[in-house]
């Protein structure tokens, strides 16, 4: 009568189930793809489809070689997330070699060679971009302004291919830096920021997304929303989104108060870049992140402070992929040392005294019927 | 009374409206009862009957060995038809020393004296009676009752909490067992706290029980000492260490006992069994068992005698409409999956359930960990459900235990909401078989070490007593030499 003889208890389950986790981001991020694609047209499109099926190729040829089940490990969507954030992260019309290499690097080096889901230590799509700009910076930092798919400047689809193949010759109509490449570059030349944004950045605009950027930077607000519906549906929590966006908003803030003209406002820190997108997206990689929750907002605030640290004095003028694999690295680390407090003992793990209060009666009145409200 | 709370739990489907409401019935009498020696915790009973004897409703068949370990009483009369192995509600499914007894369907009790008024008795004596009446905690824990009484008294526990939580999905013979007799179990507790000389009683109840709440706060109205609680309905409230932190804001001491915060736990079925047995002299021979799930047609809540199979319960429910059910023993979260549907109901069976797969998920296969921390969310014990896993799986058994193994309870919070479905508690029951083994071969290796020392410290005083007899024999042998040569002189 009984088939399953060796099962053990619970015998019950939360409907939630890993590929439902990764198609709930999948959905979540699909808003922000489709304007992303909206912007940029059949180049983005094209370079979307080679990043996300080579990701796919490279998934199931790595567990085959291994001898896993391809079928159920190809299916738990989490090579076809990191292929879409991969391609999120990417300049919008890059060819079409970028993308395949970057896949490829992401899940076969960035994942399988670590044992495949679940036990990479660095974010794969963060890792295969940082690599990306390392080695192939002029690919990588070649931004164009949005070209809507309906006005005349968005190329046909045969267009959309040959740049996608390669044959895109960057002229100043269509390519511009981002915001924070272009403020990086004034700062350097000594213009104060009064002198540099206006006519570069206005805060609505690059709310709304009308600015230059990889396919997931320009909405913001379709990011935010993603990702305020993943909190909503629980499968992401609170402490790392909010660790990394504070930690941006109050330095920004702090910095912006000291010199304005030197240090951009919170607002532009927060609407521009990939912040919203690695804030919802990517940090909050389960594998890659603590487990505890206190543990993640060190980690979420680790990445805030990187990030403005990168984009306020470093190299790039955007950090957040450096910073996500930086802090990656720094989880084990973490979850080492914060651990939660567990029941009966203290911080460092010893019993707990026997409570003093206990030969006390406690301090309660008969209630009856009140106790229910 | 402001409540607090407990980290972590879960919030799985009460499905209790299946047998909820449902009045208590009373099982037909099977004609067979089996009554395994083992039904607590501690020292298995010692069998005090005879094959073939008769005997009659109540009398004792096997009495308590040592001094922790509970009596049993024939359910019902008839003849001992056997005394040996039969399948035990176990999760190896094994076969332990029973008892069996066929019944004659007459009901004749055994002669037993007349109860006398419980408050006229010592603490004590009550204590004792509870332990003779075989009491044993009816949640599930199956602790004997008596044992936890008489210790919770010496360690002055003020405050006697009465757990009528009952979050596992499913079973609801809690709360028919205070919808129906409220009134007894306040007569129960009312004895518990003169056997404890405490001061006063807490009845714990989860908010979906808004009948037994009614009921209870009713029967309890009369007495000062006893408060009627409403909990919230999370799993698992009604672990005893998670309802003294509801209760109080305190942590049992890992390592530690419940009453070290000065509150003991009881179950309400025990202080239903302790108001039968010092009221009326019953012995602990029935209890009320939820028969429910979505492969059972008819749920229901059953008066049960000891020792009846689950089949018995089953079949009275319409018997399992759905082949490929899981049979369990107790609720879905820490229930004992039966490998049949031939074992016995002992003391602390709440509930028999058949659930189909449907309800299980058993759909899923288990894929990698993705370190989500959903364990860890879940966990009312803080721990890292996760890292417990990894170290079982590597067989890291220093690891397991500094990460505190011992402090999980097996609740299963963690299994409920991993979304990669790892059936974490079963490593750990692995890792603690694991331990179980090591500590047993060390002991075996250190009995086996002092034995040789004995023996080797035996040979040497043999060998020493020889020389010391030899030396004597010659010392003797030579005196009267010398004797002989002083007489010469």
């Amino acid at each position: 009568m009984n088939l399953n003889r060796l099962a053990g208890a619970p015998h019950a389950h939360d409907r939630d189930s890993v590929p439902r986790l990764m198609s709930a981001v999948l959905l979540a991020i699909l808003p922000a793809t489709l304007y992303g694609l909206f912007l940029f047209g059949w180049p983005a499109f094209n370079l979307l489809a080679i990043t996300v099926l080579v990701g796919l190729a490279c998934e199931a040829g790595c567990l085959w070689l291994a001898g896993r089940p391809v079928r159920t490990g190809v299916k738990d969507g989490s090579a076809l997330l990191t292929g879409m954030l991969l391609a999120l992260s990417l300049p919008p019309w890059a060819p079409w070699w970028i993308g395949a290499i970057g896949a490829a690097f992401a899940v076969v080096v960035g994942k399988q060679v670590f044992g495949g889901t679940g036990q990479n230590i660095f974010n794969p799509a963060m890792l295969a971009r940082v690599m990306l700009l390392v080695s192939f910076p002029v690919e990588m930092t070649t931004w164009l302004t949005p070209h809507p798919w309906w006005s005349g400047t968005s190329p046909g689809w045969l267009e959309g291919w040959l740049i996608t193949l390669g044959h895109f010759s960057a002229t100043d109509g269509v390519t511009g830096a981002t915001i924070l490449g272009y403020a990086r570059t004034e700062l350097g030349m000594n213009h104060s920021l009064s002198q540099i944004l206006p006519g570069h950045y206005q805060a609505g605009a690059a709310a709304l997304g009308w600015t230059g950027g990889s396919l997931g930077e320009t909405a913001e607000w379709l990011v935010l929303l993603g990702g305020l519906w993943l909190l909503r549906r629980r499968v992401i929590t609170w402490p790392i989104p909010a660790g990394m966006l504070g930690a941006v908003l109050v330095l920004a803030g702090a910095f912006h108060l000291l010199d304005p003209q030197r240090f951009a406002d919170p607002g532009l820190h927060l609407l521009s870049g990939s912040l919203m997108l690695g804030a919802f997206f990517i940090a909050t990689d389960p594998v890659t992140s603590p487990v505890a929750p206190l543990g993640q907002i060190v980690f979420g605030i680790g990445c805030g402070v990187l990030v403005y640290a990168i984009r306020t004095w470093g190299g790039y003028p955007e950090g957040v992929a450096f910073a996500v694999v930086l802090m990656n690295a720094a989880t084990p680390l973490i979850d080492h040392y914060i651990r939660p407090r567990a029941y009966g003992r203290t911080w460092r793990g010893q019993p707990r005294p026997v409570p003093a209060r206990a030969k006390q009666p406690p301090l309660v009145q008969r209630s009856g019927v009140d106790a229910r409200d | 009374m402001r409540l607090h709370d407990f980290r972590g739990g879960v919030h799985p489907p009460g499905q209790k409206h299946l047998s909820a409401g449902r009045p208590i019935q009373s099982l037909p009498l099977p004609p067979r009862l089996y009554i395994p020696l083992q039904q607590h915790a501690g020292t298995p009973a010692l069998p005090v009957v005879t094959i073939g004897q008769q005997v009659g409703k109540g009398e004792l068949l096997a009495r308590a060995q040592g001094a922790t370990s509970a009596p049993l009483h024939a359910p019902s009369s008839g003849r001992i038809a056997a005394i040996g192995e039969f399948t035990a509600p176990h999760a190896s499914g094994l076969p332990l020393p029973t008892i069996i007894l066929d019944t004659d369907g007459e009901e004749r009790w055994a002669e037993r004296e007349p109860p006398s008024d419980p408050f006229d008795l010592s603490p004590e004596e009550v204590a004792h009676r509870v332990g003779a009446a075989g009491i044993v905690g009816m949640g599930g824990a199956n602790f004997p009752a008596s044992v936890k009484l008489s210790k919770a008294r010496q360690a002055g526990v003020h405050t006697l909490v009465i757990n009528g939580a009952e979050c596992e999905p499913y079973v609801t013979c809690d709360d028919q067992l205070m919808r129906e007799r409220a009134r007894e179990i306040v007569d129960g507790i009312a004895i518990m706290l003169h056997a404890l000389q405490a001061s006063r009683a807490v009845v714990a109840i989860e908010n979906n029980k808004p009948e037994a709440l009614q009921a209870m706060d009713d029967a309890c109205r009369h007495d000062a000492r006893i408060e009627v609680l409403n909990l919230p309905s999370r799993y698992p409230a009604g672990s005893a260490k998670q309802l003294i932190q509801l209760l109080t804001g305190l942590e049992t001491p890992a390592g530690g006992r419940g009453t070290d915060t000065g509150l003991l736990v009881h179950n309400v079925g025990t202080a239903y069994a302790v108001h039968r047995a010092l009221r009326h002299d019953r012995p602990l021979i029935s209890r009320i068992v939820t028969v429910s799930g979505g492969a059972v047609p008819e749920p229901r809540n059953l008066e049960v005698p000891i020792g009846a199979l689950a089949a018995d319960l089953l079949a009275y429910c319409g018997g399992v409409s759905d082949g490929r059910a899981r049979l369990l023993m107790g609720g879905p979260m820490m229930g004992l999956p039966l490998p049949g549907p031939q074992v016995p109901v002992i003391k602390g069976t709440n509930g028999i359930l058949a659930l189909t797969p449907d309800e299980i998920g058993e759909a899923h296969e288990p894929s990698p960990c993705i370190r989500c921390g959903r364990c860890v969310d879940a966990c009312p014990m803080g721990l890292l459900p996760l890292e417990l896993s990894k170290r079982a799986r590597g067989e890291d058994w220093e690891g397991i235990q500094a990460l505190g193994l011992n402090d999980c309870m097996s609740c299963g919070s963690c299994a409920y909401v991993c979304p990669s479905h790892i059936p974490l508690p079963q490593y750990f029951a692995y890792a603690r078989g694991m331990l179980a083994a090591q500590r047993r071969e060390e002991q075996k290796a250190r009995r086996t070490r002092e034995l040789m020392e004995q023996r080797q410290a035996r040979f040497e005083r043999q060998e020493r007593a020889k020389a010391e007899a030899a030396a004597l024999r010659r010392a003797q042998k030579k005196q009267p030499v010398t004797v002989l040569e002083d007489d010469e002189d």
